[in-house]
Order: C-alpha cells, then structure tokens, then sequence
C-alpha cells in the first residue's frame, strides 16, 4: 500500500465516521418529523429553520445532563455497555462499498474502506457482537427492567440472527463471493438481485428490523412494560450512546439491504449516460444515498404505523415462519441453479 | 336495548384464513393509511407565529372601560359581583374628592377593583350586569404567570388606558345597547319603575 493510498484509508475512515454519524444524528431528527406528519402534526421547528438544529440542540443537552452511575451497578460493565454498542455500530460502515472508485494520476482509490474477502461475514459477525453492549449494559443496571430488557435483546437478536444468516446464504450462492464489493459489482449489468431473491430480501428486511430493535420487534425497550428496558438506568451521553448507535445501526442496515439486494451504487442506464468516471462516481453515490434514505423512510414508517408484537409472537414468527421459510429459499435458489444453469 | 348508533356489530372470534394469517395485506393497507397522513393538512396552529382567529365576542380578558374624557365609568355598583358565578370579582368603593371629576365619572368609584383570573370562568356576566357600559370582556388572552398572586388582576391591568383604548365597539352593538336600557325587560327596570 502506497503512502497516498493510507492516506486516502485514513480520510476516507473519518469520513465514512463522521457521516454514519452526522446520518444517524440527523436521522432523530428525522424520525421525529415523520412521526409527527404522519400524525397531522408539525414536529420539531423551533430550533433553526425547519428545526435542523434539533439534533444538535438535544447532543449538548445530553452531554451536559448529570450523569448517573447507580451505587448497586457494576461500575466498569455499566460504562463498557454503551461504548461497546456503539463501537460495534461504527465498526460496520467499513465494508460498505459506497461508490465505484476514484481515479486519479493513473491510480484508483476505491469508495470503500476496506474490501475484505468475507466482507459479510464480517457484518454478521460485527452485527452479533453489538447485542454484548446492551447484555452487558442491562446486566450492569443491576435493575429488573434493564436484565428483561437485556434478555430480550439477546434472545431476540440470536433468534433473528439465524434467519438472517440462511436468507443471505442463498445471496451467497448465486454471487459465489461474500466480498460486498463484487457483489454489488455483479449488479452492474442485469437486474439488481432482490428479482431473483425476493422472498431473502424479505426475511432479510424483517430480520433487520429485528436486529436494530426497531419497532415492531422493539421489545428490548418498550417504554410501555419495561419502562425503556436496558437503558432504564442510563442517563446522559450513556443513554445517549445507546440510542445513537441503534440510529447508526439503522443507517448501516438500510445501506446493507441497499447493496446487496437493490443493486448498491449501480443504477439503470449508467453507462448509456456517458459520464466520465469521476462524475459517475459523484452520481452513484448520490443514488447509493438516496437507496439508503428510501429504506430509511420504510423503517420509520413502519415504526409509526405497526403495533409491538408479543413476545411469544415474536419468537413464533422467527423460529416457526422466518427460519423454514429462509431454508426453503435456499433448496429453492439450489434447484434453480441446478436445472437453469448459472444465474444473473 | 336502546340503540344509541347503528355502527355496532356482532364480534365474533373465528379462524383467520390463510391471507389472514399472511399479515401482509393487513400491513400495506395500514401503511398506506399512515402515508397518506403524511400529505394531510397539519392540524396544528403554530401558536406564537400563528394565532388563531378569534371571534369579535370572544371572551377573553376584561377590560375597564373609560369615557370618552377618560374618566373612568365604573362607579363600584358591585353588580357584576353579584352576577359572577365563580366569585371572581372583589371590589373596595371610595367617594370622587373635589377635582377628581376628571379621573371618575360620577361620585362615587371603585378604589380597589380585582379580578382573579384563576377562579373567572369567562361567562360574560358581569359584562351583561353591568349598568354603566363599564367592564367588557375582550379577545384578549389572559397571560399566563409563574404565581398565582399574578394573576389576580387589579385596576392597574384591567383599566385601559387614556391613550390605550381598547376597541369593543363590535361587542357593544346597537342591539346589546337597546337590550341593556329598553325598560320593558325588568332586569332594566329600576326601584322607581317598578313602583309606576
């Protein structure tokens, strides 16, 4: 790796930080806008034009709050909960291939941090770990509502985690590869491969909404029975943490489904545009981004339109329905191979 | 059983059908419920931007009015606190000095005249009670305070001002004037009338 190309990682690193942040943030405020549309109300206006200040408003009143660290806790767990959540949601804006590359004196500096052979593994690997920061937040409250809240959340997310897993294991097999880069790079030509997946990509969006705690799988932290669940006892830029990296949690997956079933950075008619490659790039990103907006929208739009399921329910419908379902796909995908040749 | 709607019906608890079970018919139609909220007119008034039209004869705070020379025309009667259902209104009477004649209308004023805004309930009795045209209720929103010694108004907030007048020419109509002083209806009728 040459000198330039480190520090283009490095830039490229901040950036991919800064905007999964910068995202996230602006996602609160987003949410609670939608909220309110979809209410017939107004929503937040008062800070700045159309209340863009919002976020930042509500970021220093959570640094400045008092910070609360309950006497029965264990201290070090209690504080490891939060940082861990959210170290785990920035570790997976990495993989993510965000456009085609830069060209430039002769080199091309690819949109994407790193391009890891078992890109995905590495997601579902990262993903997995995340729920360790609210088990180990909501053991350390040392309070019932925060272990509920924390039990839910581990056994929601291993339940859902496994059905996930199969829905991609039929991605994978029509891609052979498990690097994100070639997958979205076999989108190019062709059709994007939520046509050829769509019942994946349907337990793959459930899935994730499970695995973010979105509603309606928001039962780690359900205000209305477990007064907030694992973050009960949180409070300050702690809480903060929490509710941050679920926000980001929410932008990695929208910018997941987006590449590995909508066809990533690519879309129709690119190379009829005749576009030199740097304005190409600049263009696909920007579509890249407005994919990721479009399953954002979807996600809070769910939220404020679907009731919390039970728990029973919930456990019914990923072991019973999602797992089955996401088998039966891939025996499907194998037979399709099999009698119809190679796919895509 | 007495019907008060025709809008109830028979529950009853049966297996869902197969579509049912799906779920997924029942969820697009409740999203696209919730989308089409999202291009329906917003019900809110941004209230400081924003106020909401208030009728001509609405009742709001009151006012104490003065005549026309800017003396003041309430002469401490105490009828619109007897008319006040809420017991809102408290008032201390004192005779006209020489060379107040400027200051009150007649000889005889109110020296201390409160309203408590907390107890008020905005009838608009005292307005019909009042024989001297002297205290209306106006569009005005009374303020709201940290204290509720604040919200005892006295003459000092309810009495307009020389130069401040408030207009109440649209309650104060031809019809409401000839109503309060046509002699045919007995709450018109004075001591002396009633004995002709």
């Amino acid at each position: 790796m040459t000198d330039s190309m480190l520090i283009y990682k490095i830039i490229l690193c901040v950036i991919v930080f800064a905007v999964s942040l910068g995202a996230a943030a602006y996602m609160t405020w987003g949410e609670r806008k939608l909220a309110a549309w979809l209410q017939d109300r107004v929503g937040p206006n008062r800070a700045g034009p159309l209340g863009l200040l919002q976020p930042i408003a509500d970021g220093i009143k959570m640094i400045f709050k008092e910070e609360m660290i309950p006497t029965h806790s264990n201290r070090w767990l209690f504080i490891l909960g939060p940082c861990f959540f959210m170290l785990c949601a920035c570790m997976t804006g990495v993989v993510i291939p965000w456009g085609a590359g830069w060209e430039s004196g002769g080199t091309i500096f690819p949109m994407q941090v790193t391009d890891i052979n078992i890109g995905l593994l590495y997601l579902l690997g990262v993903v997995s770990i995340g729920v360790y920061g609210v088990m180990i937040g909501g053991w350390a409250s040392n309070n019932k509502y925060s272990l509920l809240g924390a039990l839910r959340a581990s056994s929601q997310m291993i339940s859902y985690e496994v059905a996930m897993g199969l829905a991609l294991i039929a991605l994978v097999m029509m891609t052979g590869t498990l690097s994100l880069k070639e997958i979205v790079a076999q989108q190019d030509q062709g059709l994007a491969f939520v046509v050829y997946q769509p019942l994946g990509f349907i337990i793959f969006i459930i899935c994730a909404f499970a695995e973010t705690n979105r509603a309606p799988f928001d039962l780690p932290e359900c205000e209305s029975e477990l007064v907030g669940g694992y973050h009960t006892e949180y409070s300050s830029m702690k809480l903060g943490f929490f509710l941050f990296a679920e926000y980001i949690n929410m932008f990695i997956s929208s910018a997941i489904m987006a590449s590995l079933y909508f066809g990533g950075y690519n879309f129709p008619f690119q190379h009829e545009l005749g576009l030199d490659g740097n304005v190409l790039t600049i263009v696909q990103t920007a579509v890249f981004f407005g994919k990721i907006f479009i399953f954002i929208f979807v996600f809070m739009w769910v939220r404020w339109t679907l009731p919390r399921f039970r728990y029973d329910q919930l456990m019914n419908l990923g072991w019973k329905v999602l797992l089955p379902l996401a088998i039966a796909n891939i025996i499907i995908t194998g037979f399709v191979m099999l009698f119809m040749g190679k796919l895509g | 059983m007495m019907q008060l709607t025709n809008r109830s019906m028979q529950v009853a608890k049966k297996e869902l059908t197969f579509m049912e079970r799906l779920y997924f018919p029942a969820i697009i139609k409740g999203m696209i419920i919730t989308l089409s909220h999202l291009f329906k007119r917003k019900a809110t008034i941004k209230y400081p931007d924003q106020v909401r039209e208030l009728s001509a004869v609405y009742r709001g705070q009151h006012v104490l009015k003065r005549d026309e020379a800017g003396a003041e025309r309430c002469t401490a009667c105490g009828l619109c606190a007897v008319a006040c259902p809420a017991e809102a209104i408290t008032m201390e009477s004192a005779e006209r000095k020489k060379g107040e004649e400027s200051l009150y209308r007649e000889e005889k004023y109110a020296k201390i005249y409160e309203i408590n805004m907390l107890r008020c309930i905005f009838c608009g009795l005292c307005e019909e009670a009042c024989p001297k045209e002297a205290i209306f209720l106006t569009d005005r929103i009374v303020p709201s305070s940290f204290t509720r010694g604040e919200e005892v108004f006295g003459k000092d907030k309810l009495v307009e001002g020389i130069d401040l007048r408030v207009d109440v020419t649209k309650r104060q109509t031809q019809e409401v004037l000839s109503f309060k002083t046509d002699k045919k209806h007995y709450h018109n009728q004075t001591f002396l009338d009633k004995k002709k």
